[in-house]
């Protein structure tokens, strides 16, 4: 459930040391029902390993990670329950098809018809008709649509994504850009990290900037994003 | 606990329907036992030493050796495309997701080890019908055990960048306790000794069953999480 204040999402303090490299210093999230944080940065900012401790995919160094109020760490997989993550990878098995991935995560996930819900989720990708091919005989952007119909199949309240649109054709985009929209708007809490602003920008509620492990800004999305981005850069680059 | 228990089948299904599929390990893993033993079979001079005197060597070394070709493969598929943070991610107990690798492992390494015994017995010209339960109960009994660290090490090394390498590396000398067991209750077992001559070494077997699954449960987790 999530708090009296709709937060969903609420990780304080969180550090993340590589041996002596200290790429996560110390961050603040919370996200609510309905909104859509969207964290930007340069490269080697720590994006990618912020999403995977929110996952409960590595441990933090120093802080923790609540969804729902559960505390997310690996002795405790319900709190993962409500998570749905698309990664950098697929997680997607070569030897199994597309239908059979996405069913096999609808039955980790304990659904009561798992054929059903992942025949669901490949049709909100529009990826029904490839449904039997392996993930190896699609293209980047239909194994990224596969990607997201994994992580869509439990109907997760809490959306993680790492780079959703790369490698997604311009119809595609949109339509994931509908498909989260429509998410958002039955309550769903997302967490977007991405380098294709013009299409997150739209999505977003509110917008960070991660640079060196830390939030160089963060704050709610106004105006346009060409407004937006000499800001960003100048964050990015400082 | 009914849950686990589904979620372990759930993982052991998947992982038998891609190796069905690939055939990868099986193929490799039998593919090399039968070299093995066609080698064992071919270097032996029949006038030095005799098949019986060889053969529980010959048969324990090819069953290791093919058994870490197959283990290799349980955790290589969860390294392609990150599939493994897809199981980590997803509301399993780690308790489950190490009983489901494990059963997989097993049967991975039983289906093995049952294609390369009649193999064994082809090259080896022994007549097994009095012992082949006995060989087949401590098949079971060794390799229970040596696959719960395996599929550990495995789980351990599938993020570095020589698994395959390091996979052997960790684990023959975990290895060593219940092949030395298995190769004294085999040859016991080849030459009609009295059950009384083979207890010991069966309870060596079935105490590290006990004490390295247990382990292995526990560690699972730790080792398999970043």
């Amino acid at each position: 459930m999530p708090s009296s204040d709709g937060t969903i999402l609420h990780a304080v303090g969180l550090q993340r040391s590589f041996g002596s490299l200290r790429v996560l210093r110390g961050l603040d999230v919370q996200v609510r029902s309905g909104e859509a944080l969207v964290i930007v940065g340069a490269n080697g900012a720590g994006k990618t390993t912020l999403l995977r401790l929110l996952a409960g995919l590595a441990r933090p160094s120093a802080g923790e990670v609540r969804v729902l109020g559960a505390r997310v760490e690996p002795s405790a997989p319900d709190a993962r329950r409500p998570i749905g993550f698309v990664s950098h990878q697929s997680m997607l098995y070569d030897d199994l098809t597309v239908a059979e991935n996405v069913t096999l995560a609808a039955r980790l996930y304990g659904l009561a018809d798992p054929v059903g819900a992942a025949r669901r989720a490949l049709g909100a990708v529009e990826l029904g008709d490839r449904a039997e091919e392996r993930p190896a005989r699609l293209s980047r952007g239909l194994l990224q649509r596969a990607s997201i119909a994994r992580a869509l199949v439990h109907d997760p309240r809490l959306l993680l994504l790492d780079e959703p649109f790369t490698g997604l054709d311009g119809p595609a985009a949109a339509r994931l850009t509908v498909l989260l929209e429509e998410r958002l708007a039955a309550g769903v809490a997302l967490v977007l990290v991405t380098h294709h602003l013009d299409e997150a920008w739209t999505l977003a509620t509110r917008v960070a900037v991660l640079a060196a492990g830390r939030w160089a800004l963060e704050e709610p999305r106004a105006g346009d994003l060409a407004e937006f981005l000499p800001r960003y850069h100048a964050l990015a680059n400082a | 606990m009914r849950d686990a228990i589904r979620l372990a089948l759930v993982v052991a299904a998947k992982d038998a329907r891609a190796e069905l599929r690939s055939k990868t390990a099986l193929l490799s893993a039998t593919v090399f036992g039968a070299l093995v033993l066609v080698i064992f079979n071919f270097a032996r001079d029949p006038t030095a030493l005799s098949a019986t005197d060889l053969a529980p060597s010959a048969l324990w070394v090819t069953f290791a050796f093919a058994a870490m070709i197959a283990m290799n493969r349980a955790f290589t598929v969860e390294r392609e495309h990150g599939a493994l943070d897809g199981l980590l991610l997803a509301p399993v107990p780690r308790g489950a997701l190490f009983a489901g690798k494990l059963l997989a492992n097993l049967a991975f390494v039983g289906i093995v080890e049952a294609v390369a015994l009649p193999l064994f017995i082809l090259f080896f010209n022994l007549d097994l019908s009095r012992v082949f339960w006995g060989i087949v109960g401590t098949a079971i009994l060794a390799t229970v055990g040596f696959v719960a660290v395996g599929t550990v090490f495995g789980a351990m090394t599938v993020r570095t960048r020589f698994a395959e390498l390091l996979l052997p590396v960790l684990l023959l000398p975990f290895m060593v306790p219940p092949l030395v067991g298995a190769v004294q209750v085999t040859s016991r077992l080849l030459a009609d000794r009295p059950l009384s001559e083979m207890l010991g070494w069966l309870r060596i077997l079935a105490a590290y069953d006990v004490v390295f699954v247990t382990v292995a449960a526990l560690v699972f987790s730790s080792v398999v999480d970043e």
